[in-house]
């Protein structure tokens, strides 16, 4: 409904037709989308990464669903696991690979433990609110899907997403454009199929379904074997809240397998609408400030003038 | 050029040609009054053209390349770090670099400080320059420039800080080249434009004090995306539009000062006796506004920390390379400036300027490069990126020389059309 809300305003402003009118609108716009939870009956995924065992698959699906270019690697060698970008740090995502499996040694473990990364499906995404051309879109079905015709390139959603998802395909010149798993929006989602990746995996390690049922899930599975799983649904309040949720084993914390746990629960948003907020008063309290110190300064200079003359 | 002055030339500064009864034609104005033959010799004769040709030869093959070969081939093509260059220098660091223009209006129209007029001219051509070659470092660096205009008629992001500052950058823009009209008139001895900006520049003021206001502010704004990636000492949810802009205020003076210095020395023979005389007393005029603005700063630099809580982090390596931030960006131009303006040296206050504006630059590349991404690794630019940046900025200067050269802004026009 708050997009709605967005269009409207657009109309508004539009016939305001002044930035100002866009300015203001723009705190407004911000404040709407803050109290956005999502869409109530939006889908989502539960990764249970106790389950997974870096077979790749959902890669293969994915490249495959997205027609993506084949990598250097097949899919089914896995020495990728040991590469490392530059700092040391495992694989992400990229303008060929929407998702990617990566493995962790944990310290005190027996067996490394796989994490799939791919776009989590903020219910507030960081990467909409920061798009100053509105190129994406939070569907009704969970997915963030975004509009690769009208993307200027400006990359600020990357700068905002704080997983480090969206990839630009920098090596084209004529339409380089954002790129990112896009939960098989078009193929899959809008007619309410799971996503390739999940479909595809051999240990059934993702779970499709409506977010708030997941959540439940999550919960139930922690409760029911308490020493396997850590006490925590990653996604579910993180950055306020996320379509693909989480669960790890005890003895490999989050922290330990690459998720920022220092994230916070607020939207991102949230941060920048300090901002947002003193825009409207700016545009309306300094102009009637700074014409006042205008006459205040002139009115001296107007009396000066008098006083020599007399 | 000062050959030709020392000479006995005396530069285009009026419409009437001195001693005849006929005007400077239009190609003689634009080549100062030289002949074209004259012309070219004093350009070759010049070692910084030969600087400028040096630049050019390897810059301009490169940019060449970054359209032909696209932006993974100029730049490293980082995810990590999708701001590069381009923007971290071009739009960071100049925009504030450039925000003289709205300080000199505000103090000459809207105080009536009327004893800035002489410099008045150079910040607002300062501003200008400044904002059109960051959005030309901006057009280099978006993937798809010539979509520029959607934002504002495609498809517009209005809860975005980005937006904000495309269209305020884009209205700004225009009201500072109608700021500048009066300048251009006089050159070209028009008289209704000159005449209709005089009317409304009240208003043009005003506006550009809101608009500067806020996207300076909101450069600061577009950090606050990224909580997680800026190191906490250079974020502050709150306060970081307020650094930015109160920042912006003394970048914008300290800069004012050092092209005022570097006009005096390069350029004299353009500079008539009301610049030159007055200078030495602007320059401290300014000092003292930079002086406070780098208080205000100070104080909500530290504020932002207390604010925080993050002493603490002032004792790791990050927190040291802040301290020197700092102490070598705002406590040393401080002092400086204040020296200057105790023992009334505006030679001092020029030195401060360089210090304040060299400050500024790490701020900017500390919070767009340097310390983005602190928990993950640093990158260090590839060096087309480099190359295109120099060649860039080299346009820019020579721009700025063209048009200090002749447009009456470092002197008096003589003589209004009729
Ligand atoms: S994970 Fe990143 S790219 Fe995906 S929706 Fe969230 S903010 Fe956007
Ligand atoms: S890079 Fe494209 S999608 Fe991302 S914020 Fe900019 S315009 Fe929007
Ligand atoms: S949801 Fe679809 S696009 Fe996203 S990673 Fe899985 S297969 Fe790829």
């Amino acid at each position: 409904m708050k997009k709605i809300n967005r269009r409207s305003f657009l109309k508004g402003g539009l016939a305001g037709g002044v930035a100002a009118a866009a300015a203001v609108g723009a705190a407004k716009n911000a404040d709407a989308a803050g109290d956005f939870g999502g869409y109530p009956d939006s889908m989502g995924v539960l990764v249970d990464l106790t389950k997974c065992i870096g077979c790749r698959t959902c890669e293969a699906a994915c490249n495959k669903e997205q027609s993506l270019p084949m990598p250097d690697k097949p899919f089914n060698d896995m020495s990728v696991h040991e590469e490392h970008r530059h700092g040391g740090l495992p694989r992400r995502t990229t303008e060929k690979a929407y998702t990617v499996v990566n493995k962790y040694e944990v310290e005190g473990r027996e067996h490394p433990l796989f994490r799939k990364v791919q776009c989590n499906h903020c219910q507030e995404p960081a990467c909409l609110t920061s798009c100053f051309v509105n190129a994406y879109t939070k569907t009704p079905e969970g997915a963030v899907i975004y509009d690769p015709k009208v993307c200027v390139g400006c990359r600020t959603c990357m700068i905002a997403c704080p997983f480090y998802i969206p990839a630009y395909s920098f090596s084209s010149v004529i339409n380089p454009v954002v790129k990112k798993c896009i939960m098989c929006y078009d193929t899959r989602l809008k007619f309410g199929r799971p996503p390739a990746c999940v479909e595809s995996c051999p240990q059934q390690v993702m779970t499709f379904g409506k977010r708030k049922d997941l959540v439940e899930l999550a919960h139930r599975t922690i409760e029911s074997r308490p020493e396997k799983y850590a006490d925590h649904v990653y996604g579910e309040n993180e950055v306020g809240g996320t379509s693909w949720m989480y669960l790890t084993s005890v003895d490999a914390p989050f922290e330990e397998i690459g998720f920022d746990v220092h994230i916070g629960k607020q939207p991102i948003i949230n941060y920048v609408k300090e901002f947002l907020a003193i825009v409207p008063m700016v545009l309306t309290i300094w102009p009637a400030l700074f014409t006042g110190f205008h006459l205040l300064a002139t009115r001296k200079d107007a009396q000066k003038n008098e006083e020599s003359a007399s | 050029m000062k050959t030709f002055v020392a000479q006995g030339l005396k530069p285009v500064d009026s419409l009437m040609k001195p001693g005849a009864n006929s005007e400077w034609t239009l190609k003689e104005k634009l080549l100062l009054g030289l002949s074209p033959g004259d012309y070219m010799k004093q350009l070759v004769r010049n070692p910084f053209n030969w600087i400028f040709a040096i630049i050019y030869a390897i810059g301009v093959p490169v940019l060449l390349g970054r359209f032909y070969y696209g932006l993974g081939w100029a730049t490293h093509g980082s995810y990590d770090y999708p701001w590069g260059l381009f923007l971290g220098w071009g739009l960071f660091c100049m925009v504030p670099l450039s925000a003289s223009g709205f300080m000199l209006g505000t103090t000459v129209e809207l105080f009536g400080r009327k004893d800035f007029k002489p410099i008045e001219r150079l910040g607002l051509l300062n501003g200008l320059l400044g904002y059109l070659f960051a959005v030309m470092f901006l057009q280099v660096d978006l993937g798809q420039p010539w979509r520029l205009i959607y934002p504002m008629f495609v498809s517009l992001g209005p809860a975005a800080v980005l937006f904000l500052v495309a269209w305020h950058v884009a209205t700004y823009l225009s009201v500072q080249v109608a700021e500048l009209v009066p300048a251009a008139s006089e050159m070209m001895g028009w008289k209704a434009p000159k005449k209709f900006v005089k009317s409304i520049v009240l208003g043009l003021t005003v506006a550009g004090v809101i608009l500067s206001t806020l996207h300076q502010g909101a450069l600061g704004a577009l950090f606050t995306y990224a909580p997680g990636k800026v190191h906490p000492l250079w974020y502050n949810y709150s306060f970081q539009w307020f650094h930015f802009f109160c920042s912006s205020i003394f970048a914008g003076l300290s800069m004012l000062i050092v092209v005022s210095t570097l006009s005096k020395w390069f350029l004299k023979w353009r500079c008539d006796a009301n610049f030159t005389k007055n200078l030495d007393r602007i320059t401290l005029g300014l000092s003292k506004g930079a002086s406070l603005a780098l208080i205000t700063y100070l104080i909500i630099k530290l504020t932002a920390i207390a604010h925080d809580n993050e002493w603490g982090l002032l004792f790791t390596g990050w927190g040291q390379w802040y301290i020197f931030e700092i102490c070598f960006g705002v406590l040393l131009p401080l002092f400086l400036y204040t020296v200057a303006i105790r023992n009334q040296s505006a030679r001092i206050a020029r030195f401060a300027a360089l210090i304040a504006v060299l400050g500024i630059l790490l701020n900017r590349l500390n919070t767009a490069l340097i310390t983005f991404n602190w928990q993950l690794y640093q990158e260090i630019p590839h060096w087309r990126e480099v190359v295109i940046t120099i060649t860039i900025y080299a346009t820019y200067i020579l721009v700025y020389r063209a048009c200090l050269c002749r447009l009456p802004i470092l002197f008096t026009w003589k003589g209004d059309a009729k």
